[in-house]
């Protein structure tokens, strides 16, 4: 998918992640910003790399602020980012990309 | 066949924003019945999207411990009930609860596409239960066929709020303005053989005024509450739990009729009582309660 | 050399402290030692003032010069003045190389990270460091390691000339003018001076800093004339508001209530709860409640507190007055309540930090409770608990008195979450140990309860009791499963802090944060 503008999704909240993407530049550019950086930064980068994977975004700005969001929060937020940046809200592939 | 949770034990049915990560991430450690995932009235106009994704992951990957997973979809008349279904569907909800519910019509539109997603996203064909949420005067007076509408149908919720507005009144704390509704709809889920929730209580600084509500809603037949919060369970829990006595003589009845059934006797006496197998069901749901309250541990 | 709970000591800090690896909780029982003894100046000239006009000059005074060991109390919390008025005056008279040796510092204590910074403070010892002090430490900003102590710890150190206190600051909510001070009837009452009381008796100088001077004399004293050099009055000693809170209220959060639940069955149902029985909460949510749930307990069996001890709150207190409890022993007041109940209730009784917990005196409070209720950062499968060093690495907490009471007790009970956010409380391994795990009896979080498997007689005790009992590896395991496993914190080999034990053995160290990893 290309990401069409700039989109966010997600709070600040404690639980919560913030996750902002943009048009990119050529290639996919992943900012982490976690208050659980040290303990969970690599899986933070992996899960939220492995969603945009799935969703198919090579070319990118994504923003994440994390405020020791699970998995399934995180993956929740990127997903939700990217298909807003398409405008896309309905059909989704609930069981495909988005898994 | 019936489905086998569809008369599962739900004296408790838990409310929660799908939107707040802190909330939905682990609500069984309350030891509620059933949670209800709120896609409606909890989440903003602009989120619903967003609570779509998160509701997508809980129910795919947070284990919530065989605690039922009950989906508050938006109602029949937003732009947001078709997708409400497909990812309840996709995600292995237990149950969907349909807002604003008119008539068995709006049920069978749900199922409609339901069965579509069932199908779409490679699920059993009428895995997925749904419950009616009555909150309007029509809603209720078509109670009977509401419950009548549907195998999927566990059984039908009062929303009071709306309900009372529809009403022309409000909620007044004495419960005058609901009795009616809850007579109504709590006689036609027992005449149907389902299920029937009373509605929320949001006043958490009055327990006092809540325990009561929730006693006379027992008398009255309920099944159960829709709770706003976990402070609400263990009064409910407390109020449902049968009595020692009420207990013994369950079990007793429970044993004798199996062991006179054998026998072929079909009318006999238990502590002094004429008993007969119309007794059987009720003793069974005593012991259902009193086993779910950790106090008996019989499996009979 | 890898101590008696599997921590790497570096030999050169040991060697360094002259200390030895932690050996277990009674390796010093019966050791005799010489006690340290203060270099003091005699008042004998019944004329002599020991009223100085500021604290320049209570420092002038006290010859102040650089490398010397302040001590400080932190009776007054989060509402203290009295560290930042006297390091300000320590800094502007251009003196370095000062050691704070504290009973705990907290977030009102950010100023001292920046003499961190200047050189001005280049040790602390304390038994809690918070905010910038913290940060400080662990980015390696302080020169020597910082050393943390337990409350018992602390007076034991000071007492067996571990650490010599060259000029004691005693904040006081009255003094008269000849040094007689107290912890109530002054406009900022913290209740007792408890933790200034050793201070008092070792230190070379001794100065009373006051808001409030009245009438001699100031009877009966926390802090005697005695051992009192000079008298400071100040406008104020701290924020009221902040020093002890209004009314620390009931919590409503069901799962803190849930945890309460079941360490209140877990007392009632243990063979220590018998009348007599002596208890210490905290003033967390969970353990303030169990002593709400206790009462009604107490009441249907008739059974009666012999002593309570602690943070001292209402709840308590009012227990008090009903005759539930017996005695009060109060090292810490923390609301308002407590400092009426200690006013006003004969058998409400200040104690010093030594009486509390020292270990290496002859005989403590510590030593004579049953339960003690308890919370941690991390709890690791060993049982060992963190409550020093956050998830980031940096230290910010306080052993308190938690190492004190866990090994005296004989049920300590620790009352955490499973998880907070995305970190787990049980883990493979605490990244600080603070408080060994053989001294800790009960886990208990909102998804179940583990009992060390030390302590077979608990769990024969409760093979009754219906809860949700597990094993401190399934906890782990279910932290594990909703959070993920967590990487190890990365740390670099300097080490910028030791955690000593409450008897003067290395239980662990913090190392410096790596922060480019």
């Amino acid at each position: 998918m290309v990401v069409q503008k700039s989109a966010v999704a997600g709070t600040l909240e404690s639980s919560d992640a913030q996750v902002t993407v943009e048009p990119g530049s050529g290639t996919l550019e992943l900012i982490v910003e976690s208050n659980v950086i040290h303990q969970f930064g690599r899986q933070i980068r992996k899960t939220v790399l492995d969603v945009l994977e799935r969703l198919e975004v090579t070319d990118a700005k994504v923003v994440v602020v994390d405020k020791g969001a699970l998995d399934c929060t995180l993956k929740a937020r990127v997903e939700c980012a990217v298909y807003r940046s398409n405008d896309i809200t309905e059909t989704l592939p609930w069981g495909g990309a988005i898994k | 066949m019936m489905h086998p949770n569809k008369k599962r034990l739900r004296r408790s049915m838990m409310f929660l924003n799908c939107q707040k990560p802190g909330l939905i991430k682990d609500p069984y450690i309350y030891g509620t019945d059933s949670i209800i995932l709120d896609l409606e009235d909890a989440v903003a106009e602009n989120q619903k999207d967003s609570a779509r994704y998160s509701l997508y992951h809980a129910l795919k990957e947070i284990n919530y411990r065989g605690v039922e997973r009950v989906v508050r979809m938006n109602g029949l008349d937003t732009p947001h009930w078709k997708e409400d279904i497909r990812v309840c569907v996709a995600g292995g909800a237990d149950t969907i609860r349909i807002a604003k519910t008119e008539s068995a019509q709006d049920v069978h539109v749900v199922e409609e596409h339901v069965l579509a997603a069932e199908r779409e996203f490679g699920r059993p064909e009428g895995s997925t239960l749904l419950m009616a949420a009555l909150e309007s005067c029509r809603g209720v007076m078509n109670a009977l066929e509401v419950c009548n509408s549907s195998d999927r149908l566990i059984g039908i919720a009062l929303s009071g709020g709306d309900y009372t507005r529809d009403l022309q009144t409000v909620i007044s704390g004495t419960g005058v303005e609901l009795q009616g509704a809850r007579q109504q709809m709590v006689i036609a889920a027992r005449a149907a053989k389902v299920q029937c929730w009373d509605t929320v209580f949001t006043d958490l600084d009055n327990m006092e005024a809540f325990e009561k509500e929730v006693r006379m809603i027992k008398m009255m037949g309920f099944d159960g509450k829709s709770l706003v919060n976990p402070r609400q369970i263990e009064i409910v829990h407390e109020v449902f739990t049968p009595t020692k006595k009420e207990i013994i003589f369950a079990d007793k009845i429970v044993r004798e009729i199996d062991e006179k059934k054998a026998q072929g006797i079909g009318v006999f006496m238990v502590d002094g009582k004429m008993i007969d197998i119309a007794f059987y069901e009720g003793a069974v749901r005593t012991l259902k309660l009193a086993k779910a309250a950790g106090i008996y541990e019989e499996d009979l | 050399m890898i101590n008696k709970i599997g921590r790497e000591i570096p030999d050169e800090i040991l060697k360094q402290y002259g200390k030895e690896g932690y050996q277990g909780p009674n390796y010093r029982d019966n050791v005799r030692y010489k006690k340290a003894a203060p270099m003091v100046r005699g008042v004998v000239d019944p004329k002599q003032d020991k009223m100085v006009s500021n604290i320049r000059e209570a420092l002038e005074k006290c010859k102040i010069q650089d490398g010397m060991v302040l001590s400080f109390h932190h009776h007054f919390r989060d509402g203290d003045y009295v560290v930042n008025m006297v390091m300000a005056e320590v800094a502007a008279m251009g003196i370095r190389d000062i050691t704070i040796c504290a009973s705990s510092l907290g977030a009102a204590h950010d100023p001292i990270a920046e003499y961190i910074e200047q050189g001005i403070v280049t040790g602390i010892q304390s038994s809690g460091v918070r905010g910038k002090i913290g940060e400080a430490i662990s980015r390696g900003k302080l020169k020597t390691p910082a050393i943390i102590r337990s409350h018992g710890g602390r007076v034991r150190a000071i007492e067996e000339g571990d650490v010599h206190i060259d000029i004691a600051f005693i904040g006081a909510p009255t003094s008269d003018a000849y040094g007689n001070a107290r912890g109530v009837g002054g406009k900022s009452d913290c209740g007792v001076l408890s933790y200034s009381m050793v201070d008092a008796q070792y230190a070379d100088n001794v100065v009373v800093i006051t808001d409030c001077l009245v009438p001699f004399p100031n009877f009966p004293a926390s802090i005697s004339m005695t051992n009192v050099d000079y008298v400071c009055v100040v406008d104020e000693i701290g924020n009221p508001d902040k020093i002890i809170s209004n009314a620390i209220r009931m919590t409503k959060d069901v799962r803190e209530l849930m945890m309460a639940k079941y360490c209140t069955r877990l007392i009632a149902d243990s063979p220590y709860f018998q009348d007599g029985f002596s208890f210490q909460t905290g003033a967390g949510g969970a353990s303030l409640a169990v002593n709400t749930m206790l009462r009604p307990i107490m009441e249907e069996k008739n059974i009666h507190m012999g002593f309570s001890i602690g943070g001292i709150t209402q709840p308590i207190c009012e227990m008090l007055k009903d005759g539930l409890v017996r005695n009060i022993v109060d090292a810490q007041c923390f609301d308002r309540a407590s400092i009426e109940s200690i006013k006003n209730d004969a058998r409400h009784f200040e104690i010093s930090t030594s009486e509390y917990a020292n270990p290496m005196n002859k005989g403590t409070f510590a030593n004579k409770l049953d339960f003690v209720i308890l919370g941690a950062l991390e709890v690791d499968i060993d049982y060992n608990v963190n409550v020093v060093t956050g998830s980031d690495g940096i230290v910010r907490g306080a052993p308190g008195g938690h190492p004190d009471i866990a090994a005296g007790s004989k049920c300590s009970i620790i009352i955490a979450p499973l998880v907070r956010g995305r970190i787990p409380t049980i883990c493979d391994r605490v990244v600080t140990a603070v408080t060994p795990g053989e001294t800790v009896d009960i886990i208990v979080t909102d998804y179940g309860i583990a009992i060390n498997p030390r302590r077979t007689d608990l769990i024969e005790a409760y093979k009754n009791t219906h809860l949700p009992f597990c094993t401190i590896e399934e906890l782990r395991d279910m932290a594990y499963e909703i959070v993920g496993t967590p990487d190890e914190i990365p740390f670099k080999d300097r080490v910028v802090g030791i955690i000593e034990n409450r008897d003067g053995t290395i239980l662990d160290v913090v190392r410096e944060l790596d922060e480019e990893c």
